[in-house]
């Protein structure tokens, strides 16, 4: 994913000089080349997330697109207040690049976990979130971005992601894709648990069930149509993300469900990470294990609400012993 | 303007920012006596600004990063021509853009809403940049709080301004020696403010922050070294202009009454 938005940025940056690129000192092996070609237009400002946010701030105020990037965790904690009130208050483009989200850095430590983000920027008017599920969705997202006039947090991955889309015939921001069509059950993802809730899907349709899989890209503003619409056809459905289940992706749509005309006769859970800090190492499966994120976990998860419905399992023919 | 006019104006303003305060028991006049005589001089003989196209793109910008001291420069800015005396007059008032910190959103000539403090410099380094970057001769004035300088932010931003050597960037510190609760040298301990900035890429200069002759003399003569940013430390009262605010801590939250008022009124004469 930081390879997909580093080439689409340069793509970008040769057509509009109003592009310019700020690091707090992050990016080795990725900004180098934009580095090369752009030099006036790109600054490392040092370890110092603050200042790089009022920067700016100071230069999209004189009419610069700036694009920031950093570590998740730390581009939208440390420099919390500057994004508030210097970006958002004023409604200035800039982007956050927020790259190794979720537990990316797994084995780092919480410091570098980033599973509050999406809550906290949620909470701020004005800002828009995307969370892309895969390379394309990352380079479909930087592209359209330009018509936003307001700041956009882009939380992205690492590297090595694969694609999972061949194309995407029409992109927009705001608006979901879905994946694949179903009608028993509907998981809603975003990020990198695209590839996850993918494979999640064929495990449950050997099983027999019918599953829709949307990437909700958008986060804010959240795709309300899609979500109602979906809900109004399909009685399970299923949030799935690699973040707190407090204030995500999960929370958003719960906040839509709840609001929803048809919602006694919906069944709907949040799976996400429970609301705890993760106290040892590992790789991102092994954590994502231990946090019950995992294919394997949310797998089970599902089976274990939609196999207590008696009629879906007679319909879907599943037994406990599946379970 | 000559020195006493820009005297008498301040003089003025004073009394108006007092006659607000009673009004609405608003905060800060004594941070906004403190810094009104370096807005004065700057808004009515130092910077290059047009009230009638305040978005010119060479304009020279300034930033109140102390956003608490918004009615010395909302003062300043009616009385530039920026927006009418009517519109001051609603500050604080139910749905006027005039809030108690400084707010750009919809006010003419402030260029960008502060009052959390040690957000001002950095923005101000962003603009100095596009300016650069564009061949624009404006400059970028930010001032500081001395207290502010408690915030890690500033100092961040002032290793980034000396690294990329900013001569169109000046930063002023309004050193009036008081903050919230205490005393700034009570704060920062055997720090010297003064010294840390001394350490740092700026050129500096300390003046008298009230002498019109020594504000006047620093704004005409910038950058204070060539190919550096610069700081004019100016040394500054807290209430100054007024006996019985002056170097008095609570007068950073109180707001005159009638009799005090009066007695303001009496004084700035």
């Amino acid at each position: 994913m930081r390879t997909a938005f580093i080439k689409t940025l340069t793509t970008m940056a040769r057509k509009d000089i109003r592009i310019y690129l700020l690091t707090g000192d992050l990016g080795f092996s990725v900004i180098e080349n934009f580095r090369k070609e752009f030099p006036d237009r790109f600054f490392n400002v040092g370890i110092a997330e603050q200042t790089m946010i009022g920067v700016a701030a100071g230069l999209a105020l004189s009419g610069k697109t700036v694009f920031t990037y950093s570590i998740a965790s730390f581009i939208t904690m440390r420099c919390f207040e500057q994004i508030r009130n210097d970006l958002c208050y004023h409604n200035l483009k800039v982007r956050i690049i927020g790259v190794g989200s979720g537990f990316s850095y797994s084995t780092s430590g919480i410091t570098h976990h980033s599973l509050s983000d999406i809550a906290i920027m949620r909470s701020l008017p004005n800002m828009t979130i995307i969370v892309p599920g895969d390379p394309v969705e990352v380079e479909r997202a930087m592209e359209k971005s330009d018509d936003i006039e307001g700041p956009i947090y882009f939380r992205l991955g690492k590297t090595g992601e694969p694609k999972l889309h061949s194309s995407i015939s029409e992109f927009t921001i705001g608006k979901g894709l879905v994946m694949k069509e179903g009608d028993d059950i509907a998981l809603i993802t975003c990020g990198s648990m695209l590839e996850v809730t993918k494979s999640v899907a064929e495990v449950l349709e050997k099983k027999g069930l019918s599953v829709k899989v949307i990437s909700m890209h958008t986060v804010k503003p959240i795709d309300e149509n899609l979500i109602l619409n979906t809900a109004s056809k399909i009685k399970y459905l299923f949030t799935i993300e690699e973040h707190n289940i407090i204030g995500g992706l999960g929370s958003a749509v719960a906040e839509i469900l709840s609001e929803a005309p048809s919602r006694e006769k919906m069944v709907f859970k949040r799976i996400g990470v429970e609301d705890k800090f993760c106290i040892v190492a590992g790789n991102r499966n092994y954590i994502r294990d231990l946090f019950d994120i995992s294919k394997e976990k949310i797998v089970s998860h599902i089976l274990s609400i939609v196999g207590l419905d008696k009629t879906k399992v007679t319909k879907c023919s599943i037994t406990s012993s599946k379970v | 303007m000559n020195i006493e006019s820009l005297k008498r104006n301040a003089k003025e303003m004073r009394i108006e920012i007092a006659r607000m305060l009673e009004k609405t028991h608003g905060s800060h006049i004594g941070s906004d006596y403190s810094v009104l005589d370096i807005l004065n001089v700057l808004y009515f003989k130092i910077l290059k600004i047009d009230p009638e196209r305040p978005f010119l793109a060479d304009r020279d910008r300034l930033i109140l990063s102390k956003g608490h001291a918004s009615l010395a420069l909302y003062t300043i800015l009616a009385k530039r021509g920026f927006f009418s005396k009517e519109t001051l007059n609603s500050y604080l008032q139910n749905g006027s853009p005039l809030v108690g910190h400084v707010d750009s959103r919809n006010v003419p000539g402030v260029e960008v809403s502060t009052g959390s403090l040690g957000h001002g410099l950095a923005i101000g380094i962003g603009m100095a940049l596009a300016n650069e970057e564009d061949k624009n001769k404006g400059r970028v004035f930010v001032i500081l709080g001395d207290g502010e300088c408690n915030e890690g932010s500033i100092w961040e931003s002032v290793i980034l301004a000396s690294r990329l050597k900013l001569d169109n960037l000046i930063v002023i510190v309004d050193a009036n020696k008081l903050q919230c609760l205490d005393a700034t040298e009570e704060i920062i301990g055997d720090a010297e403010l003064i010294n840390l900035w001394k350490a740092t890429g700026f050129g500096i200069k300390e003046i008298n922050g009230h002498d019109y002759r020594e504000l006047l003399e620093s704004f005409q003569n910038l950058p204070i070294n060539e190919g550096r940013p610069s700081v004019i430390y100016t040394n500054t009262v807290k209430g100054k202009g007024v006996s019985f605010m002056e170097n008095m801590l609570e007068w950073h939250y109180k707001s005159p009454n009638k009799e005090q008022l009066r007695v303001i009124e009496e004084e700035l004469k």
